[in-house]
């Protein structure tokens, strides 16, 4: 099968195509400069940062007169999106008063004109979706919770200056990491991917969970992911989807690869003398045994009940297994600690990750050789946040493949629409131009998308087909018992 | 001090008149009985069995002094030993408590080697006796209505000194000039078969060769029902031994014995042994105390076979043991102790309460105390002491007691399945007969745990429920390692832990990995016929426990409010009788329609017109929430 990766060119000779783009990204509070000429203390940050301050200053403005004029049409649901020929704006108001505003240039294509003309602009206003890039845009925001806390909490501590500082710290590096051309359906559900386990093999992770706490009782949450895929979580749903999105967006893929380098590859980190264990810290010291090493660690902000609470985070890792120690961060973490964490889940996590590839093995072996699907499909379950898509490659920190056309994907994204407006359950089936069928299912809290390739078959064959793959394939598509 | 004592003697021995100057005693360890001989028999013998249907008394002439007296087994024929030439047989009828036996006896003397003298006899059945001379064994059936005896079995061999293991029928014979090689024969019903001999190894080789192996150094017992020969071995300034040891040879039925165990004492003296519990028991007489032995349990820091003390020495509870040569204290195999000397015979026995605190390896109590006969309240009491403690790092102990638990479970539930699955396919064909399984009390199974341990547990206030969570799962998780089906009460156990710290995430987590929810159905006893989801086993299961706000809690958790039965929830919270908790229940509901219709009132589908009634007649008219007004 074909991969397509954004960007991507179009057929056409010298037609260029551009997929959407991040064209500005602001935060504000209009509380901060009622009054006239004070306008620009209203923002909190502005990217791009080289804009004209009164263009900036026009920008925030008129933000701020959408959001209050379509208020006076629904008091509690203003606007949270705007759409233009040139590009779409979404607005969000993740605490009182303060906005965040994203501007996307709509994907165009170029088509080159003769006799010297310029080019031709067509905008695909019609191409984006609200829901894709509305989630992402309060991903942003629960990104930078979960590193700083909220926005109020950054103006008791320091008032305005300490929060622009924080938020220009923060978004002028994540801004970075947005890749809005691929941002699609698994962007609106936020999932986790749950890695299939037997119930013998998850009670051992449990037990050594239970016990690492005890021994280290400073430890308050864990969370332990095999393969990039999330096994347990001590931590709150909530919590750990924004944390499980840092996780296998950023951290992990940041340090794959040493592990994939050769043994002489200098990117291989440094190996303590007699390897009992496969363990290392992934943040925190990157070497124990450095006696300039450093034993500080990121800090995150979890919900607790009314407030919110702030947590080392220790992610540790053997081989494929990574367990992630959060610890109170009024506690100082010390050298002492770190290498009595070491020894202790170091040999503990080595010996648990062979077993899980043991075990796993053993359960594709049963369930059948490792074929790919005759189909395609992403699944989302709204209770566990439990998704699974074999649409989507491997993530890595910088785009993410899918294999399936992008037309495909808008219209998977379409029907999630369309399930959105509805509680009820519900079954979508659409023939595409392109010879494929699109399904979707809603039932009882879970969302079902497949996509099939049968050219020929008509919509009575489609869904009969789609019911059998239900019987089969969805029963226990999760966990292999 | 006190109640460290592991090893007591019991609370009722039996009685008989001390051995004097005019009272002889005399032991029969095959039939457990006490011989008080007064005057000869003249003026009576008494004796007394390990309960009172075994004690008799009667009378006989003195013909001289009793060297030994023997009931055969069911005191069908008593055997007086007056003579080293000769032995008396008497038939008795014990219809009558006193006995005037002299008229039914005849006496046996035509011993098959002339000049031989009698060390001693055993009888191995009712009429069936061994006579041991010193120059080889005898084997004869008694015929006490005609007065005669027949010859079955003998064979020459010179003899020294002979042990009799009445358990197993099995004489051990001394022989040679060192008396180190042992003969063993074994008897069953008319049968006399030589076992194969072997060799006591000596300390010290003396020379001249001379009598250097004493019967008081050997003992047999069974233990774990397999015969062994114990030989104390002394230490030795010569040898290389520093103290002394017992080394338990193995004697099988058929094949040859083998030195099997060697038991490290650690210190020198003069010891006695017995068998309690398939414990082997050495008293030391200098220190008065004593030291047990349990040869299954394997010393990781020994040599293959080489045993120290399960537990520090500790007198035996509430008396000392002076085994002084001038006191009258003997030790019988396996677990008997007389004083003839003031009359009592005592069982020894082991208490297991005391051995709690002495063996702080937990893991080590429990392979100990999982082999011994009266564990069962013993071992649930180590399970919650090791649960109160709460010490750090207590789950891996946690862990290995209940993997050794479970192995035992698991040990008995197989066996109980393969006896079920034989008795299911007929009476097998010719081969043995299935036993069935016998439970001992060493098979804790999941509502002993459930009853005696974990819920008492789950209650305890002060313990943090991530310990209590962990405790549960842990069990779990070695039930599912030793593939042991869990019991729903567990699950629910689990359950209720969660739902009562708000731990929702946690509780589906499970669930997703089918953890909490297996083939058993999560629910006893609910009206409903079928129970489509996991949620609604989990509100079941919290309603029939009267947790109404966790059950509404949870559900609100999983987003499944609006569709539940308001009813259900209402029954729950008017069958609790707490007003404060209908009237919320009420009220949520109320609120519920008022979302979802814009009415407060409820459908009459939904079947709830007793409980606005009811509501009523608690809280008045005025108390429902009236309708907003449009």
């Amino acid at each position: 099968c074909e991969v397509y990766a954004a960007p991507r060119m179009a057929t056409g000779m010298q037609e260029k195509q551009y997929t959407p783009s991040l064209l500005s990204f602001f935060i504000y509070n209009p509380s901060f400069g009622p009054r006239e000429g004070e306008e620009e203390k209203k923002i909190l940050f502005y990217h791009p940062c080289d804009v004209e301050k009164n263009e900036k200053i026009r920008n925030v403005g008129l933000c701020e007169a959408i959001v209050q004029f379509t208020r006076t049409f629904c008091p509690t649901k203003p606007a949270k999106s705007l759409h233009t020929q040139k590009n779409r704006q979404f607005f969000f108001e993740p605490e009182d008063n303060f906005w965040i505003v994203m501007v996307v240039r709509n994907p165009m294509i170029e088509k080159p004109n003769k006799d010297g003309k310029p080019p031709t602009i067509e905008y695909q206003e019609e191409e984006i979706l609200d829901t894709v890039y509305g989630a992402v845009l309060r991903q942003c925001y629960s990104m930078y919770k979960l590193f700083n806390g909220t926005f109020g909490r950054a103006m008791e501590a320091g008032g305005v200056e300490l929060l622009t500082q924080k938020l220009e710290k923060f978004f002028y590096r994540y801004l970075q990491t947005l890749h809005l051309q691929s941002c699609d359906l698994l962007d609106v559900f936020g999932g986790i991917s749950f890695f299939p386990l037997d119930k013998m093999t998850y009670l051992k992770i449990q037990s050594f969970v239970n016990r690492v706490e005890e021994s280290l009782s400073l430890v308050k949450y864990t969370a332990f992911l095999y393969n990039d895929q999330l096994i347990w979580s001590g931590l709150e749903q909530d919590d750990m989807r924004i944390l499980y999105k840092y996780l296998t967006t950023s951290l992990f893929p940041r340090h794959s690869e040493p592990e994939l380098a050769g043994r002489d590859s200098p990117l291989r980190p440094e190996v303590a003398g007699n390897l009992l264990h496969y363990g290392r810290f992934l943040t925190g010291p990157a070497n124990l045994k450095d006696p300039e090493a450093k034993f500080r660690f990121p800090k995150i902000f979890v919900n607790k009940e009314d407030s919110y609470e702030e947590l080392h985070l220790i992610v540790y890792k053997a081989m494929s297994a990574a367990a992630c120690f959060m610890i109170s961060a009024s506690v100082e973490l010390t050298r002492e600690f770190c290498e009595q964490l070491d020894s202790l889940v170091g040999p503990q996590l080595t010996l648990l990750a062979s077993d899980i590839c043991e075990q796993f093995n053993i359960n594709r072996r049963i369930s059948g050789p490792d074929k790919e699907p005759q189909f395609k499909f992403i699944y989302f379950n709204h209770m566990n946040l439990a998704e699974k898509s074999t649409i989507h490659m491997r993530k890595t920190a910088s785009v993410s493949l899918t294999s399936v056309h992008p037309d495909l994907m808008k219209i998977l994204g379409d029907i999630n629409c369309d399930f959105a407006r509805v509680d009820e359950d519900e079954e979508i089936i659409v023939k595409a131009m392109t010879d494929y069928w699109v399904v979707g299912k809603k039932s009882d809290q879970r969302e079902l998308y497949v996509i099939l390739n049968q050219k020929n078959a008509n919509l009575i064959e489609v869904n009969e087909e789609v019911k059998r793959l239900c019987a089969t394939q969805f029963n226990n598509i999760f966990f292999l018992d | 001090m006190s109640d460290e004592h592991y090893l007591e003697l019991c609370d009722n021995p039996v009685q008989f008149e001390n051995a004097s100057s005019v009272n002889n005693v005399f032991f029969d360890e095959a039939n457990k009985q006490v011989f008080a001989v007064r005057s000869g028999g003249a003026t009576g013998v008494v004796v007394k069995g390990p309960d009172d249907k075994n004690s008799v008394a009667f009378r006989m002439d003195d013909k001289g002094e009793v060297k030994c007296i023997k009931f055969s087994i069911g005191n069908k024929i008593l055997a007086v030993q007056r003579t080293s030439k000769a032995v008396m047989f008497c038939q008795m009828n014990l219809q009558c408590v006193v006995l005037e036996v002299s008229c039914l006896c005849f006496v046996f003397r035509s011993l098959q080697t002339k000049n031989a003298s009698v060390l001693g006899f055993c009888w191995t059945n009712w009429n069936e006796i061994v006579f041991i001379t010193d120059q080889g064994i005898e084997f004869y059936q008694v015929f006490p209505d005609k007065r005669s005896v027949k010859l079955l079995k003998s064979q020459s061999i010179n003899v020294n000194w002979y042990q009799y293991c009445p358990e197993t029928a099995v004489i051990l014979l001394s022989t040679t000039v060192q008396g180190n090689v042992l003969q063993p024969f074994a008897f069953r019903s008319g049968t006399m078969s030589k076992m194969s001999k072997f060799e006591i190894e000596l300390p010290v080789v003396p020379k001249p060769a001379k009598l250097s192996l004493s019967e008081r150094d050997i003992a047999m017992a069974t233990i774990y029902g397999q015969l062994y020969v114990m030989y104390l071995k002394h230490h030795s300034r010569t040898a290389n031994s520093p103290s002394a040891e017992v080394v338990l040879y193995h004697l099988p039925r058929e094949g040859a014995c083998k030195k099997s165990h060697v038991l490290k004492l650690n210190t020198t003296g003069k010891f006695a042994l017995n068998i309690v519990d398939n414990l082997v028991v050495v008293h030391h007489q200098s220190s008065q105390t004593s030291l047990i032995f349990d040869i299954r349990l394997r010393e990781p820091d020994c040599a293959v076979n080489t045993h120290q003390p399960v537990l520090p020495a500790r007198s035996i509870h509430p008396y000392r043991i002076p085994l002084s040569d001038s006191s009258s204290w003997s030790v019988f195999q396996p677990d008997i102790i007389i004083s003839a000397s003031e009359g009592y015979l005592w069982y020894l026995q082991v208490k297991l309460p005391p051995t709690v605190n002495l063996l702080q390896d937990k893991g080590k109590l429990m392979d100990f105390l999982l082999r011994r006969r009266d564990c069962k309240m013993v071992i649930l009491s180590v399970c919650s002491q090791i649960l109160e403690g709460g010490e750090k790092g207590s789950l891996p102990v946690v862990a290995t007691v209940f993997d050794k638990l479970n192995q035992v479970y698991k040990e008995y539930l197989e066996a109980e399945q393969t006896y079920t699955l034989a008795m299911e396919s007929g009476p097998s064909r010719g081969s043995a007969a299935q036993k069935r399984p016998v439970r001992t009390q060493a098979v804790i199974d999941q509502s002993d745990m459930y009853t005696h341990v974990l819920s008492a547990f789950t209650e305890r206030k002060g313990v943090s429920h991530k310990f209590i969570i962990a405790v549960l799962m842990e069990y779990i998780r070695s039930l599912n390692q030793f593939q042991i089906t869990v019991q729903h009460y567990l699950y629910e156990l689990v359950i209720k832990t969660l739902v009562q710290h708000n731990l929702f995430y946690m509780l589906h987590q499970f669930l997703q990995y089918h953890v909490l929810s297996d083939s058993k159905p999560l629910v006893r006893a609910t009206p409903q016929p079928r129970l489509s989801t996991a949620n609604d086993e989990i509100v079941e299961v919290l309603l029939s426990k009267q947790q109404v706000l966790g059950a509404l809690r949870f559900i609100r958790s999983v987003g499944g409010h609006d569709n539940v039965s308001a009813r259900k929830f209402l029954d729950a919270a008017q069958q609790t009788g707490d007003q404060m908790l209908f009237y919320t229940v009420f009220r949520f509901f109320q609120q519920r329609n008022q979302r979802l219709r814009g009415n407060p009132a409820f459908n009459p589908g939904e079947h709830c017109e007793e409980h606005v009634v009811h509501f009523k007649q608690l809280f008045g008219e005025q108390a429902l929430m009236k309708p907003a007004t449009v």
